[in-house]
């Protein structure tokens, strides 16, 4: 039978690598995925990510299983993610991080007239769709887009994102509401044709 | 049986239905609460619709866009982690400094507690009843601080961490 995520930290503060080398393993590419959708950015994402891993890390001999370890991850991945957004957009100088990916081309998909491959323009209009999304989710306010990206894309529970974003439960399905709401605005031509 | 009752469709008013939806859609909801929504979905084509779109959203956000961890991030974190200070000789001989403390002073209190003469007045004994508690959730206390503010932990600067080891 496999060990459980709090097992594994027990093994991490006995000393045991390998047991950090599985939660490594599992957690890796799904806080990746979150940081990357709270701070647009794929290279503040994957540092941000090295940091929740090292401050699991660090922590080791104090851990105490009192939570469940998802919510005990995310906590310190929001935490390190609402951080970095206030700081990029407190910095007077300098591109921040909320800018970075809207202003910059790459992000944008461009239609080339010149290309007449087939299938080229349905492969753009995925691409679009995918910067669509994209866009409509990090233009939530902060929390909001937390609670949307725990709740949709990491299955947790309402109790643990309460717990993560210091809410009450009500409070958060309501929080949740009004993002789905605001998502489903912004996104009608897309939820229009999806079938 | 069904009953009509102003805004009321089935069972429920569309107010009352929007609290369900999100657990409804998300899978959540009880058995129960599930029985309740399709009552309702039942007799109300604009909750029908809803729920219909509410699908279809879940289904675009479904495409949203996820970057692909790069291949260094693990040796990247395994360097970062071997450049983490090691515990010394003396944090091997004490790896838990606190909780030398607590053991210390629960040790002390033990020792004044027996000094106290039978006949104390009720007010002495509450409060070292009191702080007796208060030891014992020392460590309960401790583990809650980490839970709760992770990140003043790991500010800690690495001076103070040597110097907590020579306790
Ligand atoms: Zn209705």
């Amino acid at each position: 039978m496999a060990r459980s995520d709090v097992q594994l930290m027990l093994g991490v503060k006995a000393g045991d690598d390998a047991s950090f080398e599985l939660l490594l393993e599992k957690y890796r590419t799904p806080l990746v995925h979150f940081l990357f959708r709270m701070v647009r950015d794929a290279a503040t994402a994957e540092d941000l990510a090295q940091e929740v891993f090292l401050r699991v890390y660090r922590a080791r001999k104090k851990y105490a299983p009192s939570a469940k370890f998802t919510t005990w991850l995310f906590r310190i991945a929001t935490n390190l993610a609402l951080n970095a957004i206030r700081d990029s957009r407190n910095e007077k100088m300098g591109v921040s991080i909320d800018e970075g990916a809207n202003g910059g081309d790459a992000e944008q998909p461009r239609m080339d007239v010149a290309d007449k491959r087939p299938g080229m323009v349905e492969r753009m209009m995925e691409r679009d769709r995918a910067a669509v999304i994209k866009r409509a989710i990090q233009a939530l306010p902060e929390k909001q887009r937390a609670a949307v990206l725990l709740h949709k894309y990491h299955d947790l529970d309402y109790d643990e994102i309460a717990s993560i974003l210091h809410c009450s439960e009500s409070a958060l399905k309501s929080l949740l509401f009004r993002a789905y709401e605001t998502l489903r605005v912004e996104l009608a031509p897309l939820v229009a044709t999806k079938d | 049986m069904r009953k009509e009752e102003g805004r009321k469709k089935g069972n429920m008013n569309c107010e009352k239905f929007e609290a369900r939806l999100l657990a409804y859609m998300d899978g959540r909801a009880t058995e129960a609460e599930r029985g309740e929504v399709e009552l309702h979905l039942v007799a109300c084509a604009e909750c029908r619709a809803r729920v219909e779109e509410f699908r279809r959203l879940w289904g675009v956000l479904d495409e949203a866009p996820a970057h692909e961890v790069s291949p260094a991030f693990d040796a990247r974190l395994r360097a970062r982690i071997a450049a983490e200070p090691r515990p010394t000789l003396l944090g091997w001989l004490l790896p838990q400094p606190r909780l030398a403390l607590a053991m210390s002073l629960l040790l002390a209190m033990g020792a004044w507690i027996s000094m106290i003469p039978p006949a104390q007045n009720p007010n002495e004994v509450a409060r070292s009843e009191e702080e007796f508690r208060m030891i014992k959730d020392l460590q309960v206390l401790e583990d809650l601080d980490v839970l709760a503010n992770f990140e003043a932990l790991s500010e800690v600067p690495p001076a103070k961490q040597t110097e907590q080891r020579k306790m």
